[in-house]
């Protein structure tokens, strides 16, 4: 295939029809995408679209097309499984018809939970280019049904290990591996049906690259992707040298680990000069014992995420990265080999990116977004129905985003690293044991700032059967989501239970703040789950406290906080006082700050 | 009401710039068409201004079918009453959390604010379990109060919604009861009957916003049937709905959501009839606006429907709608480059205004119909619309040079082309998206545009997607008042039954369709004229265990509504939507929905072709040089409608008539049918 040989592309391709054949190659990649999400068996992938489709490079994996409805965070990452499975078949090249499945989190990223199936595109009998769907199982074996097991201290006790195998070979499937995959799951229906959406998502994207190559010749599709990454290269090198050059650094933590009760940090410093740009995070944790590690394939996928929502307008191919260095010290939480767990990859891949914003909004405010509730909040409640058929709830859970330099959060929105949507709670009590107490948003837990933060969410869970174990992995229980400027950090996320249904003594809480694994519940037992907003962007006492006012009208702020925190004092009819207001943000502002 | 052997129907659709009138004679047989501009502020004045333009005694009419903007713009622009909710305690945000999704996949930017504000959303005790067994009992009081405190707040309309009510909605009922005691009105919308379906999100949704609108449209269909009345006419009044079917006032005034994309559906259904009448059972329809494009298909003669659309982001309608796919690509969108060099079409968009840059109202960003224009393909002199007199081809041309040319490297009149271009590949990319993706073959279909400015570049999009023909109405610009007049009058229910198929009972089965034919049946009537047969369409929704989006599954009517049928006919569907069956795994039953529907008479479309129409040679008013395939050209210029039935004309060529201009690219030529539409194909 052709490759850009830089920024400049020289493919000879017209604009026109870049631009229409730009078009063509994505509408596959998202026909790809919507083929699975229609036919999944898990709601994880069905309803929250943790899943992905693309078209890859036949020589170095990188990314040339992707689908737009699809996991941001594979975006980046399936480029390195596809990397993976061509390394491992240089001396055993692949066949018309092969299907590679495996779900290693080191060499192809993310968790075990992501099974990735590649298969390659031959033309005129040479690999042309590589499809590739990966989508998020219900359940892979492993010590946690669901897989988010915060006890983990090696992967093995996550779940199931597959290598890159053929499902099918020469376009056969080979059935003893759909034994083997069916085998180690809790759920093998759900497993079954998964894998045959995947294998047709990789059918259709198959069959209509091939008829686009046929109308437009193979060499025109390749100088279109060639043409394609040099301008998504060139783009990004237009928005770094559009930042001020300079040095800025952020430091973050995740409270711990889930086995030592430790913070660890994830330090970022980002060196502009020109329309380079470096993002060093050595001063980040080393490898640690839990489930928070990460692979060097899935940090740069997310240091990929940050830039593309700081930049949305870059074409989402391999050309975004072209122009940063990202460094990373071997050993690293962010660069974990095997056996070190990686369930959580989730929490640390958020930090990644929060640190990357809040970097960035030091240095340029008005791109700035800040912190996203930054936690994925994995639930699983898992137990037997009392005509004791088997149920295991697992869900992710919603927060608010950071205030704008345009404008406030979103409340209730989905992570940074995901288009996931959040099952509908009737679904859930139609499908297990369970009735959900409070499903509201969480007032005050958006971070004050002249944009506030969206707000997080109250959830709370009743177990309707004969008892349930739970299981939680949630982060930002002692570390806030950060702000922009002078904003303030959201509120903390707040994780607790009763085992049984006693109103008249206190929640418990874990031990280490947001991760637990094994909580025993009985029939009447309840979870409650309180999670961040977004942070704040910018001073709270420059927002109009006509605003501030309707927020406390509202309910998002409590009246308490409108004095505290945004200097605005409150009639008994809920209208501004003036007076009152001018006297308080007097006394709030420091005596050298003037207006900003 | 003695009106129904009157003279005349009226089909009248309003969009946001005109009000558009099309009247059968039913004596005659003839047809006439009116356009006038429309009246924003009521739209009932427009509708009646324009009426007594063709008649003056309104007790001739016995029929008005009225295609209304009216939901659709106060949706859009937030502009519905002031409405409070009660709902569930614990609930009271759901509407505001929405599922947890965001307006852009890149970028973390965007807000939301729900068409009820938090103080306005009041939770009482009471709790129904998914089983529908109620856990918790009403909290009357608490109820009552609610409304009270809504009330005092100053909410007109109230919508009433209880988690779980779509398995047992006793309590939501309950509820409206108590507060029908005392509440000034009849605006209050109970979740269950409007959205009986499981998914609490969707379904309180799409009954706030069916409450928001209800004031407002029950307000305005009160002044529609008192003017109407004031100039002596009695006729019966008839609103389109989103399903492409029509239902009474009263129907619309208890259900207005389900008015939501009245105005398009009406232009699919006219599209149906007339393809259906040329001899083509699969068309595609293109309508393009000034910012959007706007596709739906229609594939052996039936339209497509889509479950659920969102009007804006969060703002979600679950009832069944006309399947409409649009793309931000209209006569107004603006092309631009963006910061890799490549050349864009919209979303952004000039809009009608300040317009096109050629409209001289101050925009300077060049536009597809500023490219139409420096192309030759729009007559400067003849605007559409007649706003204004004159286009500036020399502004568009500058635009064009300065915004796209440039940067490109290319001249000015390619830079054109290439905006027409990628905008025809934007295009077609929406019908791929209803034609390719949906497992149709495009060989099999014709274009049909409609308003006016498809008919410029449908000859583009049946070479680009490879379709079959480009069908072009005879009065494009009054497609949608058209469809008003054919519209059959329909009403759909759905009920959740989410059980394993197994374990469903066949006679439990037939009565719950027999309950929901007896509530569709009770809106049909709920009009003045009375139908002797009403057909069924019954379907069902269902998936295998563990799924959680459901495949559609047609039933046909209730004859032999087994459980051996219904899994045969999951597999059959299975099949054709997603992919092989899959063996040994349990099928469950999701919702049952019924469309019942009232067959009107159709109209003969021949009455549309031309009477006395001239020869090819003597419809030709001049020629004009246009640009196209990279040189200048000579194309023949056509008056369209003084064209003859046969007729024939040699691309290049351009139609000029009233409300459309229809541009016949070179290799193709475009013949006059039966009907009075013009069928366009390639000429090899």
């Amino acid at each position: 295939m052709n490759k850009a040989s830089g920024p400049s592309g020289g493919t000879g391709i017209s604009p026109v029809q870049l631009a229409v054949l730009r078009g063509r190659l994505e509408q596959i990649a998202d026909e790809m995408d919507a083929t699975l999400f229609r036919s999944a068996f898990n709601p994880i992938i069905a309803e929250a679209h943790d899943a992905s489709h693309g078209l890859y490079d036949a020589e170095t994996g990188e990314t040339l097309v992707q689908g737009k409805e699809g996991l941001p965070i594979f975006v980046g990452v399936m480029a390195f499984a596809v990397r993976y499975v061509i390394d491992l078949t240089r001396d055993d090249p692949p066949k018309d018809g092969d299907v590679y499945i495996f779900n290693d989190p080191y060499e192809g990223g993310t968790h075990l939970s992501d099974f990735k199936l590649v298969r390659p595109l031959f033309r005129n009998g040479k690999v042309f280019c590589y499809l590739a769907s990966v989508g998020h199982w219900h359940d892979v074996a492993g010590n946690v049904p669901g897989n988010y097991n915060p006890a983990a201290t090696e992967s093995f006790q996550e779940g199931v290990h597959i290598p890159p195998v053929k499902l099918f070979g020469a376009g056969v499937r080979q059935d003893d591996i759909l034994s083997i995959l069916r085998t180690n799951s809790r759920l093998p229906l759900s497993v079954y049906g998964d894998l045959n959406a995947q294998v047709s998502a990789l059918d259709l994207g198959h069959g209509r690259l091939n008829a686009l190559l046929d109308e437009y010749g193979d060499d025109t599709i390749s100088a279109v992707f060639a043409e394609l990454r040099a301008r998504a290269h060139l783009q990004m090198q237009a928005h770094i040298s559009a930042l001020p050059d300079g040095d800025v650094a952020a430091t973050d933590y995740l409270d711990n680990d889930g086995i030592k009760d430790e913070a660890l940090p994830i330090a970022v410093d980002v060196h502009v000069d020109g329309e380079r740009m470096v993002l060093d995070f050595s001063r980040s944790a080393a490898q640690c014992a839990g489930p928070v590690n990460i692979s060097r394939s899935t940090a740069i996928a997310a240091c990929y995420v940050a830039l593309k929502h700081l930049f949305p307008d870059v074409p989402a191919n391999a050309g975004v990265l072209d122009p940063v260095e990202i460094i990373i010290p071997d050993q690293s939480l962010l660069s974990a080999t095997a056996p070190k767990p990686v369930g959580g990859y989730t929490e640390t891949i958020l930090r990644i990116i929060d640190v990357i914003f809040t970097a960035i909004g030091k240095l340029d405010p008005s791109r700035a977004l800040a912190n996203a509730y930054g936690t994925i909040n994995a639930l699983s409640l898992a137990g037997h129905r009392d005509d004791g058929s088997r149920w295991v709830m697992f869900s992710f859970f919603g927060g608010g985003h950071g205030g704008h330099s345009d404008g406030d959060g979103l409340s209730h929105g989905n992570a940074p690293i995901s288009m996931a949507t959040i099952p509908p709670l009737e679904i859930l009590e139609s499908a297990y044991p369970v009735a959900f107490r409070r499903w509201s948003l969480r007032p005050d837990s958006g971070g004050a700032g002249q944009h506030r933060g969206g707000l997080g969410a109250v959830y709370e869970v009743e177990v309707l059967a004969n008892g349930a174990d739970g299981f939680f992995f949630g982060e930002r229980g002692r570390h806030a989501p950060q702000p922009v400027g002078a904003g303030k950090p959201a509120a903390l996320n707040r994780f607790s239970y009763r085992a049984d249904k006693q109103d008249d003594t206190a929640p418990e809480t874990p031990p280490m703040t947001s991760k637990q694994v094994g909580i025993k519940l009985q029939r009447g037992g309840s979870v409650r789950l309180e999670t961040p907003g977004g942070g704040g962007y910018g001073d709270p006492l420059l927002r109009a406290p006509a605003a501030v006012a309707a927020d406390v009208r509202l309910g998002y702020v409590s009246t308490e906080v409108a004095r505290t925190m945004y200097g605005v004092a409150l009639g008994a009819d809920g209208a501004v006082d003036d007076a009152g207001t001018a006297a308080l943000r007097a006394d709030m502002r420091p005596e050298t700050s003037g207006q900003e | 009401m003695t009106s129904a052997n009157a003279r005349f129907v009226i089909g009248i659709d309003v969009g946001g710039t005109f009000t558009d009138l099309f009247f059968l004679d039913r004596t005659t047989g003839t047809v006439t068409t009116g356009k006038l501009p429309s009246t924003v502020a009521d739209q009932s004045i427009g509708l009646v201004d324009g009426i007594s333009r063709e008649l003056d005694d309104f007790s001739d009419i016995a029929t008005i079918v009225h295609g209304t903007t009216v939901g659709t713009n106060a949706l859009l622009e937030r502009k519905g009453t002031r409405t409070g909710l009660i709902t569930t305690a614990g609930f009271e945000d759901v509407l505001e959390m929405r599922r947890r999704d965001r307006p852009h996949t890149w970028g973390l930017r965007g807000g939301y604010e729900p068409v009820i504000p938090r103080n306005l959303r009041i939770g009482v005790g009471g709790r129904v379990l998914a089983n529908g067994s109620i856990e918790t009992p009403l909290d009357e009081a608490a109820v009552s109060d609610a409304a009270r405190r809504l009330l005092d707040a100053g909410c007109e309309g109230l919508c009433i919604s209880f988690i779980n009510s779509y398995a047992n909605p006793e309590q939501e009922r309950r509820a409206a009861e108590l507060v029908r005691e005392f509440w000034p009105n009849d605006h209050i919308t109970v979740a269950a009957d409007i959205l009986p379906e499981i998914r609490e999100f969707e379904r309180l949704s799409t009954a706030t916003l069916n409450a928001y609108l209800q004031p407002r449209m029950a307000h305005y269909l009160n002044q529609l049937a008192a003017r109407t009345h004031d100039r002596g006419g009695d006729s019966d009044i008839l609103i389109v709905q989103s399903n492409g079917g029509v239902m009474s006032i009263d129907a619309a005034s208890a259900q207005p959501v389900r008015t939501a994309l009245s105005g398009p559906a009406a232009g699919v259904i006219a599209a149906s009839h007339i393809g259906q009448s040329a001899g083509f059972e699969n068309v595609i329809t293109c309508d393009m606006g000034g910012t959007s494009f706007d596709v739906s298909v229609i594939a052996d003669g039936k339209t497509a429907l889509a479950a659920q659309t969102s009007i804006d982001f969060g703002m979600v309608v679950r009832t069944p709608m006309i399947e409409i796919t649009t793309i931000g690509a209209g006569g107004g969108s603006i092309a631009w480059i963006d910061g890799a060099g490549l050349l864009q079409i919209g979303p952004q968009s000039a809009g009608s205004d300040p317009g096109p840059v050629c409209y001289g109202l101050g925009n300077d960003q060049p536009t597809v119909t500023d490219a139409n224009l420096l192309l030759g393909r729009i007559n400067a002199d003849r605007p559409i619309g007649g706003k204004l007199d004159r286009l500036d081809v020399e502004a568009a041309s500058a635009a064009i040079k300065t915004v796209i040319a440039e940067p490109l490297g290319i001249d000015v009149m390619d830079a054109a082309e290439a905006v027409i271009q990628v905008a025809n590949a934007r295009m077609a990319g929406a019908i791929r998206i209803v034609s390719i993706e949906r497992g149709h073959d495009p060989a099999k279909f014709a274009a049909m545009p409609f308003g006016g400015g498809g008919a410029l570049h449908i000859g583009a999009l049946i070479r680009e997607v490879g379709l079959n023909t480009g069908l072009v109405p005879r009065y494009p610009g009054v497609t949608s008042a058209l469809g008003c007049v054919i519209a059959d009058m329909r009403h759909d229910t759905v009920r959740t039954v989410n059980m394993p198929l197994a374990s469903v009972d066949e006679a439990q089965l037939g009565s719950w369709i027999d309950d929901l034919y007896a509530a569709s049946s009770a809106r049909i009537a709920s009009g003045s004229e009375t139908f002797d047969n009403l057909e069924e369409a019954i379907e069902a929704d269902m998936l295998y265990a563990g799924q959680t989006h459901t495949v559609q599954v047609r039933l046909g009517g209730r004859a032999d509504l087994t459980r051996t049928r219904l899994a045969a006919a999951f597999a059959g569907a299975y099949r054709t939507q997603i992919g092989a069956p899959l063996e040994g795994i349990p099928v469950r039953l999701v919702n049952l929905r019924l469309a019942v529907i009232a067959r009107r008479d159709k109209l003969d479309l021949s009455v549309m072709a031309p009477v006395d129409g001239c020869s090819t040679a003597a419809a030709r008013t001049g020629t004009r040089q246009i640009y196209a395939d990279a040189q200048w050209q000579t194309a023949g210029i056509y008056d369209r409608l003084a064209l003859g039935v046969g007729e024939r004309v040699t691309g290049p060529a351009l139609l000029e008539q009233a409300d459309t201009t229809i541009f016949v690219d070179p290799g193709l030529f475009g013949e006059v049918d039966a009907f009075g539409n013009l069928r366009i194909e390639r000429a090899d």
